[in-house]
């Protein structure tokens, strides 16, 4: 059959044809602002797109001039660092629990769900109002064991930490795809572990584990990136107080480019920030191969 | 019943047992907060700054949901919401079904050289392409309408839905298409005639969650949107709790609620639709 014969020049040219509306997009909205931000990182620019070049006064800037950029860095990471691995264990123990054939298991699944589809301001705000240091649930919750609760997003020490806790109520997404992970498990070697006498946690350790790898590498993988990018809570709750203490780096690049309307120095920080996420991914992806177990 | 089968079922007893209890306890916590906007959202304002807090309120109001409301113009709010919701999930459907089809039907060199940037693009942090995107509507005259909320889904829908919509055509036979093809249906013909209807559960799938992002989404409409008249719920929503909102919690309460209705409701009747498209995609990634 020849290679390049009318049929395949015909099928090559209907597949341009139906994809374009990706390529359309992708070329407007994906390669010509990468480019173009790429560009910005070393001009003045302002919201109205006018500027001129700086060379590389913007990344010695961020690095050497801006306070809150480390700030803002060191406050995003330490996000990162505690809400993806406890979001990845508690997930991970919820779908364990769920994959049981057990009655009205489906409530429990729809429970979990609940709080990660309805994710917006509302639930911010009465998350906000949970943490009320006066008249907030948790801090009743704690008197009840004789605590009393800090002020929660007043505490430069606690501010973050509910940002965490909110985060991580948000795992409904991961919960259910861990637990298509499990279910891809086939149950013979269950039951097959049964006769030779393993228990539950063996049952866990030595099959579970190991074979729902890809599904936690998954979520291990989008948490971090969408760990790096939280917004919303802290812009909404605390605005990046008290004190810059839940001051996120997407915050920093948001108020450098649209409320100063420096848009070449929030382009820098940008790319700082894309070039640390790439980097923490790869090092990930890296370290895979010795943890993740695919099917051979 | 011998001793063996005994103490197994006694262990499968107990390890139920314990489940259900964990669950239970889990559960709740994920749950128990809205029912605590429901709670403030019916009380009196004296009765929601009150210790101890209680879930059942001594006096039921609706007070909130009424006076809440009309404190700002969440009318609009929604209709714009909805305007953006509808329309971006219209353009996400129909171009991923569209790029969806490209990919899993037609053969070309670049088939899965593209595809693989398709899949590169799910995981590319947003932050790089913002604020070129805001400059490139700015010159384009739309900031402040609700345009860029929309367009932009017409261009393939997100890489998401394109990934979800190829998986399921490509676990459709291809004796359908050829079928088709030998009486005498042009390509367009077999995929609206033949291919749609086939992956109707994935489009379903795909346009729950298209309204749901569009409906939560609160960073777009921030920077996009500046006149009260544009407004989205998210954001009038916010506007309102930094004017009012601290100290009338109740309505708050009472507003967000019904702003978390819709997406509740769709969730409750669309529930395996949403479930079917993530465990469709998660696996694999």
């Amino acid at each position: 059959m020849k290679r390049n014969g009318s049929i395949e020049r015909r099928e090559n040219r209907q597949f341009f044809l139906y994809i374009s509306p990706w390529l359309l997009g992708f070329a407007i909205f994906t390669l010509y602002p990468m480019v173009h931000s790429l560009i910005l990182v070393f001009t003045d620019t302002d919201l109205t797109g006018s500027g001129k070049f700086i060379g590389f006064h913007n990344i010695v800037r961020a690095f050497t001039e801006d306070d809150l950029f480390y700030k803002a860095l060191v406050n995003t990471l330490y996000y990162v660092l505690v809400s993806v691995p406890v979001s990845l264990l508690l997930s991970f123990l919820i779908a364990l629990l769920l994959n049981q054939k057990l009655k009205g298991i489906g409530f429990f699944r729809t429970s979990f769900y609940i709080p990660y589809i309805t994710s917006g301001v509302a639930v911010v705000l009465l998350w906000g109002w949970i943490f009320n240091a006066q008249f907030g649930l948790i801090n009743y919750f704690l008197s009840w064991f004789g605590i009393t609760g800090p002020n929660w997003l007043s505490d430069v020490r606690w501010a973050m930490s509910a940002i965490i806790i909110m985060g991580v109520w948000s795992i409904g997404n991961s919960i259910i795809i861990t637990l298509a992970g499990l279910q891809d498990i086939p149950e013979q070697l269950y039951e097959s572990a049964e006769i030779d006498g393993a228990n539950t946690f063996v049952k866990i350790t030595r099959i579970t584990l190991p074979l729902v790898t890809p599904t936690l590498y998954f979520n291990l993988v989008m948490g971090i990136i969408g760990g790096f990018q939280i917004f919303m809570q802290p812009h909404i709750l605390t605005e990046g107080g008290p004190n810059y203490a839940t001051h996120t780096y997407m915050m920093h690049i948001y108020d450098y480019g649209f409320k100063y309307s420096e848009m070449g120095y929030a382009s820098t920080l940008a790319w700082i920030l894309f070039i640390v996420i790439m980097t923490i991914t790869q090092i990930v992806n890296r370290t895979s191969k010795y943890w993740v177990h695919y099917d051979n | 019943m011998n001793p063996y089968y005994q103490s197994k079922k006694r262990k499968q007893l107990i390890g139920n047992t314990v489940s259900y209890v964990l669950l239970i306890l889990l559960a709740f916590v994920f749950v128990f907060p809205f029912l605590w906007m429901i709670s403030t959202a019916l009380k009196l304002p004296s009765e929601a700054y009150t210790l101890p807090p209680r879930l059942i309120p001594k006096t039921f109001t609706l007070d909130n949901f009424i006076e809440g409301w009309q404190y700002a113009d969440f009318t609009r709010y929604t209709i714009n919401t909805l305007i953006v919701a509808l329309a971006a999930t219209l353009g996400a459907v129909f171009s991923a079904a569209l790029v969806a089809y490209g990919f899993a039907r037609f053969r070309s060199r670049y088939n899965e050289l593209l595809f693989a940037v398709v899949l590169a693009t799910m995981m590319l942090p947003s932050q790089v392409t913002i604020i070129p995107t805001y400059l490139l509507f700015t010159k384009l005259g739309w900031l402040d309408t609700l345009k860029p909320l929309i367009i932009p889904s017409f261009f393939g829908g997100g890489a998401f839905n394109i990934f979800l919509l190829r998986q399921f055509l490509k676990t459709i036979p291809k004796d359908l298409d050829e079928a088709a093809c030998i009486d005498g249906a042009n390509s367009f013909q077999i995929f609206y005639r033949i291919l749609l209807p086939a992956i109707r559960p994935a489009l379903i799938t795909v346009g729950l969650m298209s309204i749901t992002y569009h409906w939560n989404d609160y960073f777009s409409p921030l920077i996009y949107l500046n006149s009260d008249t544009k407004f989205t719920l998210a954001i009038g929503l916010r506007f309102f709790e930094n004017s009012f909102g601290s100290a009338q919690i109740q309505m708050l309460m009472a507003v967000s609620f019904i702003t978390v209705i819709p997406v509740l409701v769709l969730f409750f009747i669309g529930q395996r639709y949403f479930v079917q498209g993530i465990t469709m995609t998660g696996i694999k990634g």
